[in-house]
């Protein structure tokens, strides 16, 4: 068999064009939001009020039984540096040069708090093979079953906020996550870290409300006191409210679009990277991996032609006793 | 209560003015976790003479301290205590009687109040034996107690003796020291250990039940949860120098001048169940309490800590929170590299390259056979 | 006229033995991860939750155990009987590989008493590209096993059951083409969910087709390895006529492939990348320059008809097309935050085990069962 120039060069330039049509049609793809689900909550997190006490931290271990994590020889602390398969929320904190003022970006500080974003269209949950990881069609929270889980893992891989923990040390290994408190809705309560938050940092409510109390924030006028409210909003609300300096909030809800949009929204007063925030386009990683599958595996019928194409080649091939003898 | 009934109790009161009875009785019900609005009933118990309850103070194996530490509280005093408030019956310390003409008052009371009085023991009880290792007016200790507790309203184990066995009971025990409660299986005892106890913790127990006429809540140890509910290290006025890590590491030391936390130096607040850090002691103001004075709690009033663990033995955290550092933005995630897996990843690269290697050698020598039967084919 | 037969000979030699120690070795270690948790031997941590038991176990080790399906797609699909000599050895190398695959899996995921949860109807999640690829591979091993049975019935004599085998065998073969070009591509899709965690060099549209291209490539490649190694090792005569053929349509692969991963990268801008100095670009480069050195090496039919030379370009597709795998799952995957990966002691001599089990299997099997072909001597 020889390789012809001609060949060569027509497949190298074919193969060229065909990928500079293909490439920008890949790339074009359902941009539109899905909707939240009908009573979805969440929480909004507000930077510029947080004071880092983290008595939602502690408020979480309580509520969820965590277990203890800590470097500390003395075991004086519960002192987490990251979200683990022992710890669902942690405050974080950004500092530069003196760290003198709140919310600054150059010589300033800030505080972030980490936990499970629930995507309106969760990269986990579409991961699953086994539907361990489910997101709620009232409420959109998103909740793990370990009955189902196989610990594959593909959660950790896919999720673009890092939130899915694997229990390493466990002979029976369970993904652990923040679920939003979801086994206190039953008693009439709501997530531990909002009850608990003293400043109205953490904020629990149904999405619409959250969202309009965060547009409602960025347009206040930085400097003046306000009134924030506390723990919970909506019509379960605390009826709480706080008065507080208003903050030189970034112009962005973060969580909003991000993703196709996440029901953990946050506020701040230094930019979200800084905060250790991705940057992430408003599509859904999974839209594409979704794409994909539905266009190859919708309703098996390419595989099934392709099948059916395979089965009719070799027994050509047979017909023709090329091979009488198989394998 | 009204200024009139007031007077009537004056005197008996030590001279006391009206508004000094109703702050000690505002302070009452603060120590115990009752609102404010419950001091004039109490009040009124304290002033009622009817009301004022027989009580027999036993003594077992104790040092008298817990005794000599109600001579400290200035509201009320001793005296105001022992002559107005309770009806002390039977004092080893404080009798005036001695001998066989106190025992008689002793019986004479049991027989008397039978159901009415309250029964306070101080001092661990040595079983040992049948007890014989403390004997008063020919009986044992051990009697004595089962004797008295039999016809008791309330039962009051003060000290850490009586509470739970204290520096009796510590290794290696030769008298079978043991607690009241443990003595008295079956009967509620409320206990009030420390070495010695916060006097208002007994007095609060006591005007709690003049005024209500029960015990106060107590936990699964006797002790009232008013005065015990909570750690030393949840009220310490030094907690923000541990959640910041700022420990004095000798005593004498800079962080130790500066008032810096006394973990390191062994304190057991954090093991410890007791309201030192918010009473305090001796009605002097603040910092009147161990820690307060530069020294590590020894855990006086906890059973398994004071006289059982080493005083500047580290104690363990129970329930740690958060300390005053936060996480980093991005956490500072050990390196996996190890020499082992990288040598070992290499010598597999290796081996594999190296296999490859030989058999390409040996293919170029046996090329020849190879163009020989692609011709053939 | 050839017949495969078995080569014969002693099956405890000095390399079987260093195999055995090996798999002893893993064997501990996997005892160690079962009874301590997958923490105690690996380095896998939240960050990278998938280390090289998936990377090299089922990830690279598929594609080398894609011998089988791309001898079959040639000698079945396009009725190249010419390269029906080579088919059994694949076969048999496909066989070990994926069923050791498939142990690897087992090992790796942490509730593996619940693996079976996937083919329950009410747990399924149609949606997760995961859960096709496990279904694929699970009875991609199956058909394998079928597909290579006759080679075990013929070895016990048994006739009958082999005449009605073959009558089926035709459904199975094409199931053995369809199920890996399913499953190889879609491991490709799988790693497009990682979003922004892969680095652009990699992340494209194009994974499950690119995927789909290495699978084929590392196929033909290891088919060519194998039988050169093979007939130096086993003192076979070569088998250089059809191995060069089998190299022409490796070629138009790698061009192929070249050209859409080149192409897709600079149309996404993202080439520039690929000359910053760090890890990740010099991965980027280094994969590339294996696979086009594969490709000029057989570019010309000199080189293709030597097999010295046959031999250095399948080892260079193996190895460019084997990173191109590993840097998808691990170098081009960063998930941010300090994390970081490198494979522990015990990890990699899980894989080295499992490996050594492989080799150990194959080496078995030529001996006694009728895999190799062997031309009559007249």
């Amino acid at each position: 068999m020889k390789i012809k120039r001609r060949d060569f060069l027509k497949l190298s330039a074919g193969g060229s064009l065909l990928m500079a049509t293909l490439g920008p049609t890949a790339a074009l793809s359902n941009t539109e939001k899905k909707a939240l689900p009908p009573d979805a909550v969440g929480i909004l997190y507000d930077s510029t009020l947080c004071v880092g006490c983290q008595a939602c931290m502690v408020a979480c271990k309580q509520a969820n039984k965590m277990p203890l994590e800590t470097e500390d020889v003395y075991r004086r602390w519960d002192n987490p540096q990251d979200l683990s398969s022992k710890t669902l929320n942690i405050i974080k904190r950004y500092q530069d040069g003196s760290e003198a003022t709140k919310d600054q970006e150059q010589d300033g500080y800030a505080f972030i708090k980490r936990q499970c974003m629930h995507c309106i269209e969760p990269s986990c949950v579409s991961a699953c093979p086994v539907s361990a990881l489910r997101k709620d069609a009232k409420n959109g929270i998103v909740s793990y079953n370990k009955d189902a889980c196989i610990g594959c893992r593909y959660c950790q891989i896919a999720c673009p906020f890092n939130i899915p923990k694997f229990q390493w040390e466990s002979t029976t290994p369970e993904i652990v996550k923040c679920q939003l408190c979801n086994h206190l809705l039953k008693e009439g309560k709501y997530a531990a870290c909002c009850s608990a938050c003293p400043t109205g940092a953490s904020l629990y409510g149904p999405m619409e409300d959250l969202l309009a109390e965060a547009k409602r924030r960025l347009k206040l006028e930085p400097g003046v006191y306000a009134n924030f409210p506390l723990n919970r909003i909506g019509p379960d609300g605390s009826n709480r409210t706080t008065s507080h300096k208003v903050g030189q909030y970034v112009q962005h809800i973060y969580g909003e679009n991000e993703v196709g949009g996440t029901q953990n929204l946050m506020l701040a007063g230094v930019s979200f990277s800084k905060l250790g925030m991705p940057e992430l386009p408003d599509e859904p990683f999974v839209r594409l991996a979704d794409g994909i599958q539905y266009a190859i595996y919708k309703g098996m019928a390419y595989p099934l032609a392709l099948l059916g194409a395979l089965i009719y080649m070799i027994r050509k091939g047979e017909n023709n006793g090329d091979h009488k003898d198989k394998a | 209560m009204k200024t009139n009934t007031f007077n009537g109790i004056k005197a008996r009161l030590g001279g006391i003015s009206r508004r000094d009875f109703m702050k000690y009785c505002s302070i009452m019900a603060s120590s115990m976790g009752l609102s404010t609005g419950v001091a004039p009933q109490i009040a009124e118990a304290i002033a009622d003479p009817a009301k004022r309850p027989p009580v027999i103070w036993l003594h077992g194996q104790e040092c008298t301290g817990c005794t000599e530490t109600l001579l400290r509280p200035s509201h009320p005093t001793l005296d105001a205590l022992i002559l107005d408030i309770i009806s002390l019956d039977y004092h080893e310390t404080l009798n005036v009687g001695a001998g066989h003409q106190a025992e008689a008052a002793l019986q004479q009371s049991m027989k008397e109040n039978a159901g009415k009085y309250v029964l306070v023991i101080e001092g661990a009880i040595p079983v040992k034996d049948n007890g014989i290792y403390c004997m008063i007016g020919g009986k044992t200790f051990l009697s004595m107690v089962e004797e008295a507790a039999a016809g008791a309203a309330a039962i009051i184990a003060i000290g850490s003796c009586a509470a739970w066995g204290g520096i009796p009971s510590a290794d290696p025990n030769p008298t079978g020291a043991t607690s009241a409660p443990v003595v008295l299986k079956g009967k509620t005892v409320v206990t009030i250990p420390g070495c010695p106890p916060n006097p208002y913790n007994f007095l609060s127990t006591v005007v709690y039940f003049l005024t209500f006429g029960k015990l106060p809540e107590i936990d699964e140890q006797g002790r009232p949860k008013f005065a015990y509910g909570r750690l030393i290290h949840e009220n310490c006025e030094r907690r923000p120098h541990f959640d910041a890590g700022r420990f004095a590491e000798k005593f004498g030391d800079d962080g130790h001048r500066q008032g810096w936390c006394l973990y390191k130096l062994g304190c057991k607040g954090p093991v410890t169940h007791a309201n030192c850090p918010e009473i305090l002691f001796n009605d002097v103001g603040g910092g009147t309490w161990p820690v307060g004075t530069g020294h590590p709690c020894f855990g006086c009033t906890e059973k398994g800590v004071g006289f059982n663990i080493p005083m500047f033995t580290q104690a363990e955290i129970q329930n740690p929170t958060p300390s005053a550092f936060k996480a980093p933005i991005t956490a500072d995630h050990p390196s996996p590299l190890t020499i082992q897996g990288a040598g070992l990843a290499g010598a597999a690269v290796g081996a594999i390259v190296g296999a490859s290697a030989i058999a390409m050698k040996n293919l170029g020598s046996s090329s020849s056979s190879s163009d020989q039967s692609s011709k053939e084919d | 006229m050839e017949t495969k037969q078995p080569l014969g000979g002693r099956v405890l030699t000095g390399p079987f033995v260093f195999f055995l120690i090996l798999v002893l070795i893993g064997a501990y270690f996997a005892a160690k991860r079962f009874t301590l948790g997958i923490g105690a031997v690996s380095n896998m941590n939240d960050g990278y939750p998938w280390g090289i038991w998936i990377a090299l176990d089922v990830v690279i080790g598929t594609a080398l155990a894609c011998g089988g399906y791309t001898m079959a797609l040639l000698t079945y699909a396009f009725n190249r009987g010419e390269y029906h000599p080579l088919v059994r050895p694949a076969l048999l190398t496909s066989l070990f590989g994926y069923s050791l695959a498939g142990i690897s899996v087992m090992i790796d995921i942490g509730r593996y008493w619940q693996a079976y949860n996937i083919i329950l109807p009410w747990h399924s999640n149609l949606h997760s590209v995961m859960f096709e690829v496990a279904l694929c591979i699970g009875a991609y091993c199956l058909v394998l096993w079928i597909e290579f049975a006759p080679a075990l019935l013929e070895k016990m004599k048994a006739d009958r059951l082999l005449k009605k085998l073959n009558r089926v065998l035709l459904i199975f073969i094409a199931l053995g083409i369809l199920l890996p070009t399913m499953h190889q591509s879609s491991l490709g899709t799988m790693m497009l969910m990682a979003g922004y965690k892969l680095s652009p060099l990699w992340r494209t549209a194009f994974l499950p087709l690119l995927f789909l291209l290495t699978a084929l490539i590392i196929g033909f490649a290891v088919v060519i390895y194998e039988s050169l190694f093979s007939s130096v090792t086993h003192r076979l005569p070569l088998e250089t006529t059809i191995l060069s053929k089998l190299a022409t349509v490796t070629f138009w692969c790698v061009l192929l492939f070249m050209v859409i991963r080149i192409e897709d990268v600079n149309l996404r801008g993202y080439l520039p990348l690929a000359f910053d100095g760090s890890l990740v670009s010099n991965m980027f480069l280094l994969e590339n320059t294996f696979l086009l050195c594969g490709l000029f090496l057989l570019m010309y039919p000199g080189n293709r008809n030597c097999p010295k030379l046959l031999f250095l370009s399948a080892s260079c597709l193996l190895i460019g097309g084997s990173l191109y795998r590993f840097n998808t799952y691990i170098t081009g995957f960063d998930p941010g935050n300090g994390w970081q990966y490198f494979p522990s002691v015990g990890e990699l001599c899980i894989t080295f085990g499992i490996v050594a089990v492989e080799i150990l299997g194959y080496m078995w099997c030529v001996k006694r069962l009728p895999i190799i072909s062997v031309p009559q001597t007249s």
